[in-house]
């Protein structure tokens, strides 16, 4: 049995789960007030949308990282870095914003928030995190977690994530998600509870399922192969971006030189070192200009990675599909054979194989009334088979409508962040074309009065 | 570097051989009242070499045509782009490189063009073919006939690094730029120019080379020289004037500066085009993604298309820097080398002098044959100084004009790279902001 229908009122109701006879999280609702979700791209501008969930507004923003150790659960020493959230509610009369909640949280209690949302919100595109390890760096760029520069650029992902929970339309909802913004200790435990792990489909058998299953919904189909084709391009994109910075930053770097160089010979000249000299300077602004011109570029290829690691969400409600289908096919055809069981038994001829009429040749007939008893059993097995397959149907159904909702409305927002990004890619080059421009003209200048 | 200077064959010179060939400059004895003032101010060097250098590019170097004027008073027409009386009437090109195969060797030639109004030349238009061997030939000769003056430098007889195949055609066209400049150089300086062995070298055809080249001094003799000249730059100069220690230390220090130079140069070339290979890759993934996307596909053809046209920019920036700078910087690390073998045969002319002076002090006998030969010495001293004071002023007057020029053309070549980009850029953002409105996000991050 798989879990509980979607069910987009699952927020801040008691006992939300049906689990399998375990004991359930009972997750009180939460005292009072329910708040208003915005959809934010950037801690502190929330704009009202027509997703409104929350009755206020919430600004929500990971300010800080922190390097701790602890012990973990081997009780072993670690090093880990942890993130402030801090979430402020605004008053809609003058703006003004309360902090409400702020509290401590490390990356693996994002990971644990994220995969309790893949389990009770299947057919959600649910958004990524930023990635546990850096990828497609460039010589420059560390790929230690511990990097500064790679901590903050995942703070800001971890952000980006929060932002785009709260300003899903489900999602934003959920009680465990409002927990972990506002409920520090315990929460991990609350999560744990609520057994969704247990709930989790396995591996192994949707992987069964998507190579057994029979009719898809072919826009599921195309759904997989567009995000195998998005996550193979966007990879490859990043690898070259990566090696480009990599070349631009040694043209870059290697024209320092020339300061140095000119410097000294300009001790030596007496019309051409006050040029020499000046030259010299411009070509050290020229040099140092790379290293801010990469780094919005790395926030650029963050942009990217965002959609990288979205198509494996995608996927995952392909696949989800898929096992409720492969499922449901099961079940059909289980029905199917039942039934033809029952007729067999009833009017006694044997068209299929089974193990019965086989036993009943090699060791005779058996009763009448042996007979009517197994018809008994089949035809309640029938009747309950019929039932679970039209709640089955109903809810493959269901899952198909909702999942395609939420995944045209994350088509809408992906399109309208790449192009964004593509755009924003456009301005960091026409801004490093006039600096360059700049500094060429300024040591121009002092080239010409050498 | 093979310009080996052979020692000064002073003494042989004093003998036979004007240091100059051509028309002979009235007053002075030998070859000290060569740098008379008015030679100098004849024409502003640097005019000429930038009127050379614009003239070669007249004269596609690989398509000789007959159709082209020769007579040179046309050619003065042509290239006169300054106000000033062009006095120019020597006009050399070298081109069409050519292989050739011989049992013992393979070797190449270049076509050497001369368009003159010389009197002293025997025809208007001369061509000849010249081997690098032959070049170097010349330069000693050159150097012999004018031992403290600054003789341009020729190209590097091997590249030594990163060269498979000694013929590869990039390494020839290079070598053959700088076999031009070199010629031209030479008829530039208004000492060499006149002189007799760089006339033959223009003129004489093969066979004629080859007999003339005999009739210099032995190899043995030569390689005497050698050694007395290694042995007299060990002792070292005692009484170096203050403005050749001055000038020697300007050497030693722009020498390891254009050294840098050069070195930086030739790596941002090498790091430019590792930019532009990569870059080659980077704009068609672009096309590949907008296969999938059917709502990105003119922001996804747009920058691909950007990213491609920023590549062909940066293939010219590379050919402009390969072109303006890195000849130009690395003629100047060969001149420094030229430099300091100048400094020496300086010093080592006044050793002599020196060494005869101190000789005088002890041997009182051939006090009268020393007194004489003491004078000459003087004479020749006096004369090379001056000779090397006077190249040094016009040397460092064009190499600041050349490196000025040099630098500014790199830096302009720059400016219009990233114009040429920004342009491109700029294009798109208009294409993709002037769209409708519901296009635009209303998340602005």
């Amino acid at each position: 049995m798989e879990q509980a229908p979607p069910d987009p009122e699952r927020q801040l109701k008691p006992a939300p789960l049906e689990p399998l006879g375990g004991p359930g999280a009972v997750l009180e609702a939460a005292a009072g007030e329910e708040t208003e979700g915005t959809r934010e791209d950037s801690s502190g501008v929330d704009t009202m949308t027509g997703n409104d969930f929350w009755l206020k507004k919430i600004e929500i923003s990971v300010s800080e990282a922190e390097k701790r150790t602890g012990r973990n659960a081997v009780n072993m020493q670690e090093t880990y870095t942890a993130y402030l959230i801090e979430t402020r509610s605004v008053e809609h009369a003058d703006g003004q914003s309360v902090l409400t909640d702020s509290l401590w949280r490390r990356y693996s209690e994002f990971e644990l928030l994220r995969n309790y949302l893949l389990v009770y919100y299947p057919h959600v595109v649910v958004p990524p995190l930023p990635e546990k390890r850096a990828e497609f760096v460039w010589h420059k760029l560390s790929a230690d977690n511990m990097d500064p520069d790679f901590v903050e650029r995942r703070r800001i992902g971890l952000e980006n994530f929060l932002l785009r929970v709260a300003s899903h339309p489900v999602l934003c909802r959920d009680k465990i998600f409002y927990l972990f913004l506002t409920q520090e200790g315990n929460w991990k435990e609350t999560v744990n509870e609520t057994g969704f792990q247990l709930k989790a489909d396995s591996r192994l058998k949707a992987l069964n399922a998507t190579f057994r299953v029979k009719n898809p919904d072919k826009r599921f189909t195309e759904l997989k192969h567009y995000s195998d084709e998005l996550q193979s391009v966007i990879s490859h994109l990043l690898r070259v971006r990566a090696r480009v910075a990599d070349r631009l930053y040694g043209v870059y770097k290697v024209h320092g030189n020339y300061g140095r160089v000119f410097s000294e010979w300009s001790a030596i000249e007496k019309e051409m070192g006050d040029g020499l000299q000046s030259a010299g300077h411009h070509m050290d602004v020229y040099a140092s200009s790379i290293d801010d011109i990469l780094e919005d570029e790395e926030h650029y290829a963050d942009q990217l990675k965002e959609y990288l690691f979205y198509a494996e969400a995608l996927r995952a409600v392909c696949r989800k599909h898929e096992l409720m289908q492969y499922d449901l096919e099961t079940a059909a055809q289980d029905l199917a054979s039942k039934k033809q069981q029952c007729e067999e038994l009833a009017t006694g001829t044997v068209r299929t194989f089974s193990l019965k009429g086989m036993t009943t040749k090699l060791f005779g007939q058996e009763t009448p009334e042996q007979r009517e008893a197994r018809i008994k059993v089949l035809e309640e097995q029938i009747n309950e088979g019929e039932q679970q397959l039209k709640s089955k149907n109903l809810e493959g159904r269901e899952f198909v409508k909702n999942a395609w909702a939420d995944i045209e409305r994350f088509k809408e927002q992906k399109n309208r962040d790449l192009k964004e990004a593509l755009i924003s890619y456009a301005i960091m080059q026409i801004s490093m074309c006039k600096k360059g421009i700049q500094v060429w003209t300024n040591a121009k200048e002092c080239f010409s009065k050498m | 570097m093979d310009g080996e200077r052979l020692a000064s064959g002073s003494s042989e010179l004093a003998v036979g051989e004007s240091p100059r060939g051509g028309a002979p400059i009235p007053g002075g004895s030998g070859s000290c009242s060569l740098m008379q003032a008015d030679v100098l101010d004849l024409d502003e060097d640097e005019d000429d070499l930038e009127v050379f250098s614009k003239d070669a590019s007249l004269m596609d170097m690989n398509s000789f045509s007959p159709m082209m004027p020769t007579s040179p008073l046309s050619m003065i027409n042509q290239i006169k782009f300054e106000d000033e009386p062009d006095l120019k009437d020597l006009f050399i090109t070298v081109d069409a490189p050519e292989s050739h195969v011989t049992t013992i060797e393979t070797f190449i030639t270049y076509r050497i063009i001369t368009k003159t109004s010389r009197g002293e030349f025997d025809s208007s238009e001369f061509e000849v073919r010249r081997r690098y061997q032959d070049f170097l030939w010349l330069k000693g000769k050159l150097e012999d006939a004018h031992p403290t003056l600054i003789i341009p430098p020729l190209p590097e007889k091997f590249i030594v690094k990163g060269m498979v195949e000694r013929f590869n055609d990039d390494f020839i066209e290079t070598r053959r730029k700088a076999l031009h400049k070199f010629l031209n150089r030479i008829a530039d300086h208004p000492t060499l120019t006149f002189n007799e062995d760089f006339k033959v070298f223009l003129t004489a055809q093969a066979p004629e080379l080859s007999s003339y080249k005999k009739q210099g001094p032995g190899l043995l003799s030569r390689m005497g020289q050698t050694v007395r000249a290694v042995a007299s730059s060990m002792r070292g100069v005692k009484n170096r004037p203050d403005e050749f220690m001055e000038m020697n230390s300007f050497i030693e220090t722009f020498s390891q500066k254009i050294n840098l130079i050069d070195k930086i140069s030739q790596r941002i070339y090498k790091e430019e085009r590792d930019y532009f290979d990569e870059m080659k890759e980077y704009g068609p993934i672009h096309i590949l993604w907008s296969a999938s996307e059917e709502d990105l596909v003119d922001t996804l053809k747009g920058i691909a298309s950007c990213i491609d046209q920023c590549c062909k920019a940066t293939e010219k920036r590379m050919t402009g820097l390969s072109e303006a700078l890195l000849p130009v910087v690395h003629e100047y690390v060969l001149y420094s080398e030229m430099l300091m073998g100048v400094m020496k045969r300086r010093d080592q002319i006044q050793t002599e002098l020196d060494s005869k002076v101190e000789a005088l002090t002890y041997k009182k006998a051939d006090a009268d044959l020393l007194t004489e030969e003491i004078g000459k010495l003087e004479d020749k001293v006096e004369c090379a100084n001056n000779a090397l004071k006077a190249d040094w002023e016009r040397w460092k007057q064009n190499m600041q004009n050349d490196l000025k020029s040099a630098f500014t053309d790199t830096a302009e070549e720059n400016i219009r790279y990233y114009e040429q980009c920004l342009a491109t850029w700029e294009s798109f953002l208009t294409s993709q902001t002037d769209l409708p409105l519901e296009e635009d996000s209303e998340d602005k991050i």
